[in-house]
């Protein structure tokens, strides 16, 4: 049995790494102590940890207020209120004008489950998405947590850091290097391309798994950057497999199969499938009922690619049109 | 680069002076609202003379080094006001005045509402309000954490208040005990649609911020002595964020603007024009 890691260990360690070596790296919250597992650092900072209690959207200004000032201010709050409730702030505050903020929005996508949509948080990438100049990144386990952490630090502007409660195993190599912008390639694979991010990923990886047993060969991207979008990685999945499923613990309108269908209309159209929450609030439940709810499983990822190799038969003529 | 040096500090500047320069800036900014075709005049004419004050008598900037990161900061949260602002930033050094002309022509760095990284000087894209005191409270945080000598000021409309972020701001900017943060309310009392008592009433304004916490001063908007000697004893209450409720005249020095809600925004015809930079000629000479 794989060991499984709640991410927001790796994010608290590498900010502490951050608090110790760069004095200008400040933390901001929304009351978000314990959920956003700021508690240890609070304990070794407390100068540096600013609680500003339940109100958004004067933290996302203080945040740019903050930078202004020649802070690199961490804002961390619960992702479905910390993007929601101050999108505007989000939208003029920081990617309109730029400031080296440094958004953390956390228990994203359907973790807080039972708690009811109001806490679902997935609509968020749609949201961030759309804001030219944000970079949006989506860890996919402990290590690229870690490493995203310090590569949102080390970027001038701002960025918004999606970031799980939901335990993953680890998906990437030892050597793994996250580079903003780049999707990585975690299988080789020819009949069609498997587009995931966050805590979907290890799932794509187990659906590739079960559709190699049917004798498909799935090529699996962990699209970690969910702006600015890998376009080569998705055009060259186009053009080098011919069908691509993107899977997010996201709504399938917006997010990031969203971002892939607009490159894929535009550069090389192939058929697609969108997995997803499919364009509802989603009901009551556990995060792991949701995603079985939705198909967001390896059997249901296996089970949509099968389904759309057989439009790729019925479209193109051949299973195998690139070959 | 030293955080503690403090940009340029003003030179002593007489009242008169003040008046005259806050003249200059109600002449160019009606200019060019008549030149574009569009613009806020009201809220221009509004906020000049706490502009004049701040720009030529208080802050401490270097037109050179607009991102100083000793400078004092200046948020104008009331965003539309942006033909005085960018008049004051010109008269100031900033930029060359004639740039001004290109004020909401097709590609000009000066839209209706300031951006931060098109014109100089602009310490805040504004334009969506009550955004100006959040980023002014962070601002004066950050000055708390390095114990850095500058300040903060920021400049909202009455009506603006109106807008939750502000109250947020409020409670974290006394919580944090932001003596070094100055808001300044221009109080003409007049939003987009009508007064603001009959819009949704602020009053008794200046109870709820001293309720807040702050350190509370009503002064004439249009006395630039006044002004000014508030903003040398600041903070108004010690170890506490200082708020200037700042009496103005929407349209203040033109007779057929001051007062009148139809003001707010709108287009100047070469005849108004005329009327107002001839009335505000000799307001200048007095």
């Amino acid at each position: 049995m794989t060991e499984l890691f709640d991410c927001r260990g790796a994010f608290a360690e590498a900010l502490l790494e951050l608090l110790t070596a760069d004095r200008g790296v400040v933390v901001v919250t929304n009351d978000s102590v314990g959920s956003s597992n700021l508690a240890g650092i609070r304990a070794r900072f407390p100068e540096r940890v600013i609680n500003l209690g339940i109100a958004e959207q004067n933290m996302i200004g203080v945040g740019a207020g903050l930078a202004n000032g020649g802070k690199i201010p961490f804002l961390c709050g619960a992702s479905c209120f910390l993007t929601g409730r101050a999108l505007e702030q989000i939208k003029v505050d920081l990617a309109y004008s730029r400031s080296n903020v440094k958004l953390c929005g956390m228990s994203a996508g359907l973790a807080y489950g039972p708690l009811g949509a109001t806490h679902h948080s997935i609509e968020d990438l749609a949201w961030m998405r759309v804001l030219p100049g944000l970079v949006v990144i989506v860890p996919a386990d402990p290590a690229e947590t870690a490493q995203a952490v310090r590569a949102a630090a080390a970027l001038e502007g701002p960025v918004y850091l999606r970031l799980s409660r939901m335990p993953v195993p680890p998906v990437h190599p030892p050597d793994y290097v996250f580079r903003v912008g780049k999707a990585a390639r975690l299988r080789e694979g020819s009949d069609l391309t498997l587009i995931a991010c966050g805590t979907m990923v290890s799932r794509a990886l187990a659906a590739a798994e079960l559709l190699r047993a049917e004798g498909l060969s799935a090529r699996v991207l962990n699209m970690a950057t969910i702006q600015p979008l890998d376009c080569e990685a998705v055009e060259c999945a186009a053009r080098e497999t011919g069908a691509i499923v993107t899977v997010e613990e996201h709504s399938v309108r917006g997010g990031l199969g969203g971002g892939v269908a607009e490159i894929v209309v535009s550069s090389r159209p192939v058929p697609m499938r969108l997995l997803g929450v499919p364009g509802t609030f989603a009901p009551t439940g556990s995060a792991q009922f949701l995603f079985e709810h939705f198909g967001l499983t390896a059997d249901g990822i296996a089970r949509a690619a099968l389904d759309l190799l057989r439009t790729k038969v019925t479209d193109a003529g051949t299973l195998h049109p690139c070959r | 680069m030293n955080m503690q040096q403090l940009a340029r500090v003003p030179p002593r500047i007489s009242v008169e002076e003040l008046r005259r320069r806050a003249c200059g800036i109600r002449r160019r900014s009606l200019q060019m609202i008549h030149r574009a075709g569009f613009g806020h005049p009201g809220s221009d004419l509004s906020c000049a003379d706490i502009l004049a004050v701040l720009y030529f008598a208080v802050l401490r900037l270097d037109p050179a080094d607009p991102r100083h990161p000793g400078r004092d900061r200046f948020i104008l949260s009331k965003g539309h006001s942006s033909a005085s602002y960018y008049a004051t930033l010109a008269a100031a050094g900033f930029f060359p005045e004639q740039e001004l002309d290109s004020y909401l022509q097709p590609l000009s760095a000066f839209n209706g509402h300031p951006d931060r990284n098109k014109v100089p000087g602009v310490e805040a894209s504004t334009g969506a309000l009550g955004h100006g005191l959040p980023i002014g409270v962070g601002a004066a945080l950050a000055a708390k954490m390095d114990g850095a000598p500058w300040r903060v000021f920021v400049l909202t409309g009455d009506g603006e208040l109106q807008e939750g972020s502000n109250w947020e701001a409020a409670m974290a900017a006394a919580h944090h005990r932001l003596d070094n943060l100055v808001l300044i309310v221009d109080r003409n009392r007049l939003q987009q649609g009508d007064a603001t008592e009959r819009t949704v009433r602020l009053e008794p304004l200046g109870e709820k911020f001293r309720a807040f916490g702050w350190g509370v001063a009503e002064v004439d908007g249009h006395d630039h002595g006044a002004l000014l000697s508030l903003f040398e004893r600041r903070p108004l209450l010690a170890g506490q964020p200082s708020c200037v409720i700042a009496h103005t005249l929407k349209g203040k020095g033109v007779s057929f603007m001051e007062g009148r809600v139809e003001w707010h925004h709108g287009h100047l015809s070469s005849e108004q024009l005329a009327q107002a930079l001839f009335e505000l000629g000799e307001a200048g000479l007095d």
